[in-house]
């Protein structure tokens, strides 16, 4: 009797016995299937509707805009365009689409197909977050916006199938990087409509079986939660030199999962790394480890609307006293650089003013310039999100101020939709931020904060920094628009509605059979260029 | 019996009607919306989300709108993910949370059972203190230390099992199944001690060991029916916990089950999936105690008045 007990009691563990199995990365040169982690299930793959990162992972092999990304983060390079001549003014781009651009239905992809999308994307019954990536297009805010109602009026025109003519407000110098934003590359009309109006949200067009695209893959399979296969496209215009014939994307996101899965084989890259096991990683597996610069700064939001965050002295005092280096050492840990700008400094092009100092002393001063002697500094709360990240970074920030200014600042930890909502009326006075730029230019940092922007949630406003962004637009020459741009941000640094904390850096764990994947500043790998290899 | 169901089911309706309203409530008055995102909406955008969804309508109209769909059975689409309806995502959700719920229960009553029984038939021996310690250590320890424990000996080390998944790879459905079975079967254990030992000392099963039969027939045939009735009872209440409660162990493993669906929902603020999947779990716990007293008492004449 106690034998079949035992064995009663043994019979689950009976199941462990299978032996280990080859894991999917292992087999991988075989079959050329990557595997990605890919942090949260996309909300839908439709261009116009979506804002997150891991659909625009998605979208960069299901659809192609007139131009590509370059894989090392130079100038893009022809996508659906095969050419494209600009006026010596600037504001009038022609694009030749070459003739072997295809859906993957095989229908050509057409001038038409962009100004289709481009229409729906404007369209303001849609309500898509993202039109004023289009905004430097003649009138395209104010059809936006609803003010006129013609889209005839919009400068963009099909002269032909295969000619596509943009005219621009001011010549904006970055104009070709957004067109290899995901929002602004085109979707296929007949399927759309098919399944519903221009103006429809989450119609059926972008299930698998009915999406059509124009990138180097199609959609295969899309299992809820759970993975989203994309698989080679015939019909791509390039599909000769794209070595990998499928992409799994799966939509993890628990960092120690993902962590899990990468050690067990099953994912060739991820989408982060747990912040404890970055220096662990750094020794034990330095090969796939990877710390990339990336465009994005941390920073803080003053509520200068506020009583006594109104007062530039204080503003500038607080940050003063804020030690970045100390931060990145010895709190974010994540290989991340001291920011003392808001954009983040690019050797290579834009390159930030960067006066910001840690001199406790100077802040002490000014505070007393300020009207507040020891210790009569009003405390107040600092706002940020629930993350362990943000929790650490807040406290350290908080023992700086209270150590160098004897300032009694108190933490305030909420949820996600809390944080957003407190920050978007005004109910805070100092709340951490972060901003990843959509394009590789100065202004997708330095127009947040321009007088009444969405993002930029300060209150701040300085008449002479909306006009160095106005001037900056209508320059043609990049030199003299970055000059303007760097005037800006001087001021931004001077006035400091915002406090940068550290510049971001892009760190996961890469496989190292995988080729192709190159750091660049906007974390972008055209898969077309990525193959694996033994 | 048929009077109790009935009773039952009738007391369930204001019950449910409860849940809707109060959700509704809760989910309104907290603060952030469905189109909260890190890039601010421009207030003309908000204003058509909200009219697309009917957010713009008075509370009340809402309330009343919704009540009536769910009354056709309608729950109304997502406002996290546009393109799928709830009853789309519970759909989805629901046979890998039950399939997984199901698995769990049974490693519960595998384990907890034969390790009640051996501890009821040798009380206060080592047979009945290391399953009952045991049985406490797993009732203590959580599943989201127990899960990735499992992981990192079963899939990292030894590299016997997958770290994750469900259905993907051979055996990646047995470590969540132990992580969420382990604390059922630890209770299972301790009510299927106490519920032997108290029919191992009556008088029937006197009698049947005086007939001569074997330990395992008056073990298994006789002592049984009466000593696993606290287990049943507490079956009902299990699989609806195991059901709702799968959350932790769905997001460890990365299964693409319901219960994460219905955690992500309420950060997301995604009114229409939180309101859906509470009227789902609601009906669904509802029903498990149902079915779980209608087995009690049917087992136990006793418990039918």
């Amino acid at each position: 009797m106690k034998l079949r007990f035992l064995l009663f009691l043994a019979l689950p563990f009976i199941f462990l016995s299978c032996g280990p199995s080859e894991s999917p990365v292992s087999r991988a040169h075989l079959d050329s299937i990557l595997y990605m982690g890919n942090g949260t299930e996309p909300q839908d793959l439709d261009p116009h509707v979506v804002t997150g990162v891991p659909e625009s992972h998605i979208l960069m092999a299901l659809l192609e805009g007139l131009v590509i990304r370059h894989p090392e983060g130079l100038d893009p390079l022809p996508g659906v365009a095969e050419s494209w001549d600009i006026s010596s003014d600037g504001l009038t781009y022609s694009f030749n689409l070459r003739n072997t651009a295809l859906w993957s239905n095989g229908d050509f992809v057409t001038a038409h197909d962009f100004v289709y999308a481009w229409r729906r994307m404007l369209t303001p019954s849609l309500g898509s977050k993202y039109p004023d990536m289009l905004y430097d297009v003649v009138n395209a805010e104010k059809f936006n916006k609803g003010t006129i109602k013609d889209f005839d009026l919009v400068g963009v025109k099909a002269l032909d199938d295969k000619t596509l003519v943009v005219s621009l407000e001011n010549p904006a110098t970055y104009f070709l990087g957004l067109l290899a934003h995901y929002t602004t590359r085109p979707v296929h009309q007949p399927t759309i409509e098919k399944f519903g109006e221009i103006d429809t949200i989450g119609s059926q067009w972008t299930r698998p079986g009915n999406f059509i695209g124009n990138g180097p893959f199609t959609l295969e399979d899309w299992k809820l939660n759970k993975v989203l296969i994309v698989k080679k496209s015939p019909s791509y215009w390039d599909a000769k030199n794209v070595k990998l014939n499928e992409i799994h994307f799966f939509p993890i996101d628990n960092t120690s999962r993902e962590d899990l899965m990468f050690r067990a084989g099953q994912l060739h890259v991820t989408s982060t790394i747990p912040p404890e096991k970055v220096e662990v990683y750094r020794k034990e597996y330095p090969d796939n480890i990877h710390i990339d610069p990336y465009y994005g700064t941390y920073y803080y939001r003053f509520n200068t609307d506020k009583e006594p965050f109104d007062n530039k002295l204080v503003r500038q005092a607080l940050s003063l006293a804020l030690d970045r280096r100390q931060i990145v050492d010895k709190v974010s840990k994540g290989g991340q650089s001291p920011a003392f700008s808001f954009t983040p400094p690019d050797p290579n092009s834009y390159y930030p003013p960067t006066t910001l100092d840690f001199d406790p002393e100077k802040a002490k001063e000014l505070l007393k310039e300020a009207g507040y002697e020891d210790g009569t500094f009003p405390s107040f709360e600092l706002l940020y999100n629930t993350s362990e990240g943000h929790q650490k970074l807040a406290q350290a920030v908080q023992q700086m101020w209270s150590v160098n200014l004897g300032i009694n600042v108190t933490l305030a930890n909420t949820d996600w939709k809390v944080y957003l909502s407190r920050q978007s009326v005004g109910d805070f006075s100092v709340s951490r931020a972060g901003w990843i730029g959509d394009y590789h230019d100065p202004k997708s940092f330095l127009d947040m904060m321009v007088t009444g922007r969405g993002n930029n949630q300060t209150g701040w406003s300085n008449s002479e920094y909306d006009n160095l962004l106005i001037e900056a637009a209508k320059s043609t020459s990049r030199l003299d628009r970055y000059g303007l741009l760097y005037e800006a941000e001087k001021i931004l640094m001077e006035e400091l509605p915002i406090l940068p904390v550290y510049t971001y850096t892009r760190i996961y764990m890469l496989h190292e059979s995988v080729k192709g994947w190159n750091p660049n500043l906007l974390d972008s790998h055209p898969y077309q260029f990525v193959s694996i290899e033994q | 019996m048929i009077e109790l169901i009935l009773k039952r089911l009738a007391t369930a309706i204001p019950v449910l009607l409860a849940v809707v309203t109060l959700t509704f409530l809760m989910v309104h008055s907290a603060p952030g919306g469905p189109f909260d995102a890190e890039k601010a909406v421009t207030p003309e955008v908000l204003a058509k989300l909200n009219a697309k969804y009917n957010l713009d309508a008075p509370l009340w109209e809402q309330y009343s709108d919704y009540l009536f769909g769910v009354v056709q059975g309608d729950f109304g689409p997502s406002f996290r993910y546009p393109s799928r309806s709830v009853t789309e995502l519970i759909m989805t959700g629901l046979p890998i949370t039950f399939e997984l719920a199901v698995y769990a229960i049974l490693f519960a009553l595998m384990l907890g059972v034969s390790a009640g029984i051996l501890g009821a038939l040798k009380p206060n021996t080592a047979y009945d203190y290391v399953p009952m310690t045991t049985a406490m250590l797993g009732i203590c320890v959580p599943s989201i230390i127990l899960g990735p424990s499992l992981i990192l000996t079963f899939g990292i080390w030894l590299e016997w099992l997958p770290v994750g998944g469900w259905g993907d790879m051979p055996g990646d459905k047995i470590l969540p199944t132990i992580t969420l079975g382990t604390a059922y079967a630890a209770y299972c254990a301790r009510l299927t001690r106490g519920g032997m030992l108290e029919v191992l000392n009556q008088d029937f099963i006197r009698t049947a060991r005086a007939k001569g039969l074997s330990e395992f027939r008056v073990v298994v045939v006789h002592a049984l029916r009466g000593g696993l009735t606290p287990v049943i009872a507490f079956l009902g209440p299990a699989m609806a916990g195991l059901l709702a409660g799968s959350f932790v162990v769905e997001t460890i493993f990365g299964i693409p089950g319901l219960g994460r669906f219905y955690v992500e929902a309420a950060f997301n603020r995604d009114y229409t999936m939180i309101l859906g999947s509470s009227i789902f779990f609601s009906c669904l716990i509802i029903s498990f105690n149902l079915l779980s007293d209608v087995i009690a008492a049917s087992i136990n004449p006793k418990l039918r008045q």
